[in-house]
């Protein structure tokens, strides 16, 4: 509210009453953001072009490499997606430990829960990468574990300990009168937890499942550090093919935010949504 | 006095576990440098996101509707993209356009170094998170409070200042809390531009006295005892702002 400056004797109850206009909330919408990148990346092109030398503009340099710099972005998704498998059956797994009625399993299962969440991402890339073999013998057949699994391993491990929470969480969300209701109706626990509590439990855990994904889609970009050829490993090849020019860096790294950007934010916009309809009151 | 020392080189020749941190004063002093780094990028990042993020809420609460936009698109684009391309982009992208200095052997002397850098774009990182942690702490502060405060007088910036922020903060702890551990967790990724933090200077310790699983153990421990300690005195700091009757 304004005060006159004029009038500073009367109290501000005394002013007249200002409704406030509403402002529809300005949002930027995922193609917004793309005019607006793309606008960024013509405006430098065009203030390059104005060199008229027979080097390529920035713009030029992306469109000639998109698609090795989208296949590098594909192999991203497909490591977050087993990445969010693997961590999901695990997790799925750990949660249930963490709720079961053997104390030592339990405190087991929360010790490795807590571990893996309070570790930095990358030092578990670190950890797996180094620690586990670069092959296996299982049976007498040898069995190569290439660079990008161990890194999807690697991730896999955070997403299963915040995965094996989320499970805990929902199940602890869940009414203990049905849990009462059910034992009445003598069920046994492991009926109770497979055919009443975990199917209710499926939709709570679905938005903050999707929110741990656009998570590990994002920390994928982690494995170009310990030197799986994914996105970021590419964007640095192309610079350096391009001969390396310093002003072509935000050009070919903005490239990769906007790809990250469409895949995540649309994600985020739907848990969102998801988490709106199945807030429970 | 060399107990520790001595006891860790016994253990060495007898099982061939090589802590080598803890004998060698040497990569103790390059683990401790490390150590300080981290502590350094965590607390100007963790501080820097706090103030960022306070004044991203007030803005984006406030009636400037382009302020609101931009604030908006901020908090939309730092959480959607991965934190580790946005230090490049910083880095590598706007460190380059930036001018810079030349030292007196000619060397080109960036106008931020990559600790700077690194600093600016995880509190950036961090801060989206922190806006939108605040803006539901202030969506839970009770409107007649704020209804209240105008009947009292007060503008609307000292209102935030004295009257919401106060309350949303003690809402939004435990948020916040989570926030500022992932922010400690994140600042490894400081080691992609060389950094000297904690996970650098231990990999610096592992190559050259070759052993990995010793010093992967004593980096999973530091960082287990420095989120304990960041998680131990957010619980102190919640506990301390509790006020009788408000929330629980």
């Amino acid at each position: 509210m304004n005060l006159d400056t004029g009038r500073r004797d009367i109290l501000p109850v005394m002013l007249p009453c200002k409704v406030a206009s509403t402002w529809i909330t300005p949002r930027l919408t995922p193609t917004l953001g793309l005019l607006l990148c793309i606008g960024g990346v013509l405006l430098a092109s065009s203030a390059w072009a104005q060199n008229g030398e027979a080097v390529l503009s920035p713009l030029q340099v992306i469109i000639k490499w998109a698609p090795l710099l989208l296949s590098g972005f594909a192999f991203n998704i497909a490591i977050s997606l087993l990445a969010m498998l693997i961590g999901t059956l695990a997790g799925v797994g750990l949660g249930l430990a963490m709720l079961t009625q053997q104390p030592i399993l339990r405190r087991i299962a929360w010790a490795v829960t807590q571990f893996f969440r309070n570790a930095p991402w990358l030092v578990l890339l670190f950890f797996v990468m180094f620690l586990v073999p670069f092959q296996v013998t299982i049976f007498g057949m040898t069995i190569p574990l290439p660079d990008w699994l161990k890194a999807t391993l690697g991730f896999a491990l955070p997403v299963m300990a915040n995965v094996a929470e989320v499970v805990r969480g929902a199940v602890r969300s869940v009414p203990t009168t049905q849990w009462e209701a059910a034992d009445s109706l003598a069920f046994t626990r492991r009926q109770i937890m497979w055919r009443i509590i975990l199917p209710q439990c499926v939709k709570r855990m679905l938005p903050p499942w999707m929110n741990i994904y656009a998570l590990v889609a994002m920390a994928t970009v982690l494995a170009s550090i310990v030197g799986v050829s994914e996105m970021l490993t590419l964007t640095a090849q192309v610079h350096a093919a391009e001969g390396g020019r310093p002003e072509l860096f935000a050009p070919l790294y903005g490239f990769a935010l906007l790809c990250f950007f469409l895949y995540c934010y649309p994600i985020n916009l739907w848990t969102a949504r998801l988490e709106r309809r199945f807030q429970i009151r | 006095m060399n107990v520790i020392p001595d006891w860790f080189k016994s253990l060495y020749e007898a099982i061939g576990l090589n802590f080598s941190v803890f004998y060698d004063p040497y990569d103790w002093d390059r683990y401790l440098d490390g150590l300080k780094m981290t502590l350094i990028l965590s607390v100007t990042t963790i501080l820097l996101s706090l103030i960022i993020g306070a004044i991203g809420a007030l803005l984006q609460t406030g009636p400037s509707r382009i302020l609101r936009a931009f604030i908006n698109g901020f908090v939309v684009i730092f959480r959607n993209t991965p934190p580790l391309v946005q230090i490049f982009f910083f880095y590598f992208g706007l460190g380059t356009l930036l001018p810079a200095t030349e030292t007196a052997s000619g060397m080109r002397e960036p106008l931020l170094s990559n600790t700077q850098w690194a600093i600016v774009s995880l509190s950036l990182f961090a801060a989206a998170f922190n806006v939108e942690i605040f803006r539901s702490g202030i969506e839970a502060v009770p409107k007649t409070t704020v209804e209240a405060a105008e009947a009292l007088g007060y503008t609307r910036l000292k209102a935030y200042f004295y009257i919401i922020l106060p309350l949303a903060l003690r809402v939004c702890l435990p948020a916040l809390n989570n926030n500022l551990v992932n922010l400690l967790k994140t600042t490894t990724l400081a080691y992609a531009i060389a950094v000297p933090e904690t996970l650098y200077q231990v990999k610096q310790i592992w190559s050259e006295s070759q052993n990995v699983f010793e010093m992967m153990v004593v980096l999973l421990a530091t960082y287990g005892i420095l989120v304990g300690v960041l998680v131990f005195i957010m619980h102190r700091w919640e506990r301390s702002l509790r006020i009788p009757g408000f929330g629980q």
